[in-house]
């Protein structure tokens, strides 16, 4: 193979300003961290929501629940992003239109748009890992409940999510990463997160494959380290004498 | 204090309980015995409307439980109930699993909650186990947990399911001395349970009840006196609990 290697590439400059290509990686890891991030946050609470609602003894409530599960879960994460970018501000009331497509900075409509289809993609998981959860508690968990003068919302809160979201926590961390790693589709609609910073050094630098190995490491790196993060908060909310963590 | 009047459940097709009435007055000690599958468990859940009913009602301390119009957890708050598999809540420790009804569902203040639940804690003999949670104890312990957090809500009446059915042997004798006790405190109470030893000692009334009917209904004395004036039925089932 003829191809000139140079690890040096990241700290020369891009050609724009005073920038050298490390910039660029930071800028975009920043990216991907905030749109992971704020999905996440909308995925969780979302995801719960309509995993409790798949569990209640209310037909209605359920059967809206599994529609949106099926619905979010049965059309690609890119055709999703696609329509939340492409058409859905097309049919939103006009100010609201106008607002999106002349007012915003065209990297926050991006961004707004992947954020809310990374949510309410990764939320349709989350349920399914929430209702899961649920369903493994004893029946009699319940009864408990109800027998002690709870209401269902009570049960809910005080009985069944505290012992269901800790049953579910190695779960919900490997979708907690998978959002990570799926807000590289954000670099399709233009938005300059890590993927797409990669590319962009990749063609002006003509060094594609430093470049694509910086990205590897810094998936990688980062993902490890949620995951870690996530052990620790497992670790740190276990019932002593109930789950055992880790694996021990 | 508890009034069952012509309880008819059905499951579907299947008719779990047919035309059960019965009575338990105040301070009385009522067993509640009978072949798996008897209805025993279903009766008992309708006392407190965990399980639902088609027809008859039943009246717990002037409240009726058919009556659409009544709170059932309001109802609920003051019967007390304890259930084979204890269903202490684990995440919780013990105190709080002793507190959190207390104050969620009566809107008493920590401080009197963790008072009162440690008090009853002392009572069932576990004052040292208050900070460890329910997967650190033994059956017989949770079970008496069990037991305590229902009282600390003040019950006008405890049901029992099977308290003792999911113990080791060398455990059920613990459990037991606690109901014992309870009873001859005067506390009212409907049991579910096999263990005639328990019966005989503080059972005023003995109830059998076979293919989700009341065969029996008498005092204790009655149902463990004279074996022949029960019914065929009573006398299956007694010859093969009694003989060992």
């Amino acid at each position: 193979m003829n191809y000139n290697w140079d690890w040096g590439i990241f700290f020369k400059s891009t050609g724009i300003g005073s920038e050298i290509y490390l910039e660029w990686f930071i800028t975009g890891l920043g990216w991907t961290i905030a749109i992971a991030l704020a999905g996440w946050v909308i995925a969780l609470l979302l995801g719960t929501l309509l995993g409790v609602l798949r569990t209640v003894p209310n037909r209605w409530l359920a059967g809206v629940a599994t529609a949106y599960v099926e619905i979010f879960r049965n059309v690609p994460l890119l055709v999703q992003l696609f329509l939340w970018y492409f058409l859905v501000p097309d049919l939103l009331p006009e100010p609201l239109e106008l607002w999106f497509k002349q007012d915003l900075a065209p990297a926050t409509s991006a961004y707004l748009s992947v954020v809310v289809c990374l949510g309410l993609f990764t939320a349709a998981r989350v349920c399914e890992q929430v209702r899961t959860g649920i369903q493994a508690l004893p029946k009699g968990q319940i009864a408990a409940g109800y027998a002690m003068g709870f209401r269902l919302p009570q049960i809910y809160r005080e009985v069944l999510l505290p012992q269901a979201l800790r049953i579910v926590i190695p779960p919900l961390t490997s979708e907690f990463l998978n959002i990570f790693k799926n807000s590289s589709v954000a670099s399709l609609i233009g938005l300059m997160e890590l993927l797409a910073q990669t590319k962009q050094t990749a063609e002006f630098s003509a060094n594609l494959f430093e470049a694509f190995t910086l990205a590897t490491l810094i998936y990688f790196t980062l993902n490890m380290t949620l995951m870690m993060l996530m052990r620790t908060v497992e670790k740190k909310v276990a019932v002593p004498g109930l789950i055992a963590v880790g694996g021990k | 204090m508890i009034s069952i009047q012509n309880v008819n459940k059905w499951y579907g097709d299947f008719q779990v309980l047919s035309d059960c009435s019965t009575e338990v007055k105040k301070g009385e000690v009522v067993v509640v015995c009978g072949p798996s599958g008897s209805g025993k468990s279903t009766l008992i859940k309708c006392v407190n409307a965990l399980e639902p009913f088609q027809k008859g009602d039943i009246v717990v301390d002037e409240t009726s439980i058919a009556d659409k119009k009544t709170d059932l957890p309001k109802l609920r708050s003051r019967v007390g109930m304890v259930f084979q598999h204890f269903e202490l809540f684990p995440h919780l420790s013990i105190t709080e699993n002793l507190c959190i009804a207390q104050v969620k569902v009566l809107g008493r203040s920590k401080a009197e909650a963790s008072k009162k639940g440690l008090a009853l804690l002392e009572r069932v003999g576990l004052a040292a186990h208050a900070h460890k949670h329910p997967g650190q104890l033994s059956g017989g312990q949770q079970q008496r947990v069990a037991i305590a957090r229902a009282l600390a809500m003040d019950p006008v009446v405890m049901l029992f399911d099977e308290p003792t059915s999911a113990l080791d042997p060398e455990m059920v004798n613990e459990v037991l001395d606690v109901m014992v006790q309870l009873a001859n405190e005067g506390m009212t109470m409907m049991c579910v349970t096999h263990e005639m030893g328990f019966a005989r000692k503080v059972a005023d009334r003995v109830i059998f009840m076979d293919a989700g009917k009341i065969v029996e209904d008498c005092p204790k004395e009655a149902f463990f006196g004279d074996l022949s004036a029960r019914s065929e039925r009573a006398q299956q089932f007694l010859a093969k609990i009694l003989q060992h």
